[in-house]
């Protein structure tokens, strides 16, 4: 366990006043306060540990055994077995985020030298439950079909259905799966970010899917059939005769489903690759420079 | 709209120890839209995540409604950009496999 440099923290010098501390916890609040830094993960962190350096120097008998002990901290509790710190915050109004009176995640450094959670602005106001994040990994043939999937999110095992056509960078909300609340107060919500890997034939663009397909030169020249492969099994396909390399042909409904709207499919899009013959007989190359002089 | 998604504003602000007026400053903003029936006061439990927040903004940040404004306006521009970032993202994969398999 680290020594916490609460003064550090705060970007305050050790003889601050306790209007220095607020201001100097206002303004650092603003700037790393979760609601307004949604997209970046370290931000509740490094929102509790400016809570955590508040509770502690805006209580004067929290800092006065802070400054006291600094950096001995693992002592302190031999001489201060006789002091109880709960209820005394001096007046701090402390952090409803997460849905936890101010001290819900305090360090271990914390909690070892004040004896748990900071001290509550003695009221019992109710608070919804910290809402949670996860990544879920997907390939392209689990998001391809709707399925269920158990997480295991902070110990508690959840079932979930995905529903096909899910995006890659999209989060779906699973309400009341998040932390639990406070005095009565609702559960938060559980927030799954989905990461869909690339596939190595099929590439996805919204609902629109794109492969190359190989073609010999024989079929692309005099057309025929073709089976390709998608992701709903193979299907038969004409060759136009003449077909040229590069070009495409759409495969309507072959794509990938619309998310939540069953039976609806993106188009599938392939583009002909057309392979020209390698280690030809000395009768083909005869016949392809009698071609070619046609 | 249901009744029973509708929260009395006069409780929600029992439990979170605000003050009504605050809400109706908000209700007054255009931040949040409340209901009235039968002379009672609700809000609707679908605002209740964003009623949330700005109370954290107000109390925990000493913002004000101004600020607060501000703010959600901001932070629903960096969404729709988030959006937007992670769909060229997406479109951004298509070529990148390509190039890769080249």
């Amino acid at each position: 366990m680290d020594f916490v440099d609460y003064y550090k923290i705060l970007g305050i010098d050790k003889s601050a006043t306790s209007k220095e501390i607020k201001a100097a916890y206002r303004k650092m609040a603003r700037k790393v306060h979760p609601d307004l830094n949604p997209n970046d993960k370290d931000a509740k962190r490094n929102f509790q540990q400016i809570n955590e350096a508040n509770e502690v120097l805006s209580d004067p008998e929290k800092r006065k055994k802070y400054d006291q002990y600094g950096k001995d901290w693992q002592h302190a509790d031999e001489f201060e077995k006789q002091k109880q710190y709960q209820g005394q915050s001096a007046g701090s109004r402390g952090s409803r985020y997460s849905g936890e009176p101010s001290g819900g995640d305090f360090s271990d450094f914390f909690e070892s030298m004040f004896g748990g959670s900071g001290g509550g602005r003695g009221r019992q106001a109710k608070y919804r439950g910290e809402d949670f994040n996860a990544e879920l990994h997907l390939n392209l043939i689990e998001a391809y079909e709707t399925h269920q999937q158990t997480l295991t999110v902070n110990g508690k095992k959840i079932r979930i259905t995905i529903p096909a056509g899910i995006e890659n960078g999209q989060i779906i909300k699973i309400p009341g799966h998040g932390g639990p609340g406070v005095n009565g107060g609702p559960n938060g919500d559980l927030y799954i970010e989905f990461s869909i890997a690339n596939h190595p034939v099929f590439k996805r663009l919204g609902n629109n899917l794109y492969a190359t397909v190989d073609l010999d030169i024989y079929k692309a020249v005099l057309g025929g059939e073709l089976t390709v492969d998608t992701l709903d099994g193979q299907v038969k396909l004409k060759v136009k005769p003449e077909t040229q390399n590069g070009s495409k042909v759409k495969l309507k409904g072959k794509g990938f489903p619309v998310y939540k709207k069953e039976g609806q499919f993106g188009d599938l899009l392939l583009t002909f690759n057309i392979k020209v013959p390698t280690n030809l007989t000395e009768k083909q190359k005869e016949l392809f420079t009698e071609l070619s002089k046609s | 709209m249901q009744r029973e998604y509708l929260i009395a504003v006069e409780e929600f602000c029992a439990c979170h120890d605000i003050e009504i007026s605050f809400v109706n400053s908000l209700q007054q903003t255009g931040l949040i839209e409340t209901t009235t029936i039968e002379g009672g006061w609700y809000i609707d439990a679908g605002q209740l995540q964003q009623l949330e927040k700005y109370i954290r903004f107000y109390y925990e940040l000493d913002i004000n409604l101004e600020g607060i404004e501000s703010i959600t306006h901001l932070l629903q521009r960096v969404n729709a950009m988030q959006e937007e970032i992670t769909a060229l993202k997406n479109r951004l994969r298509l070529y990148e496999s390509d190039i890769s398999n080249k």
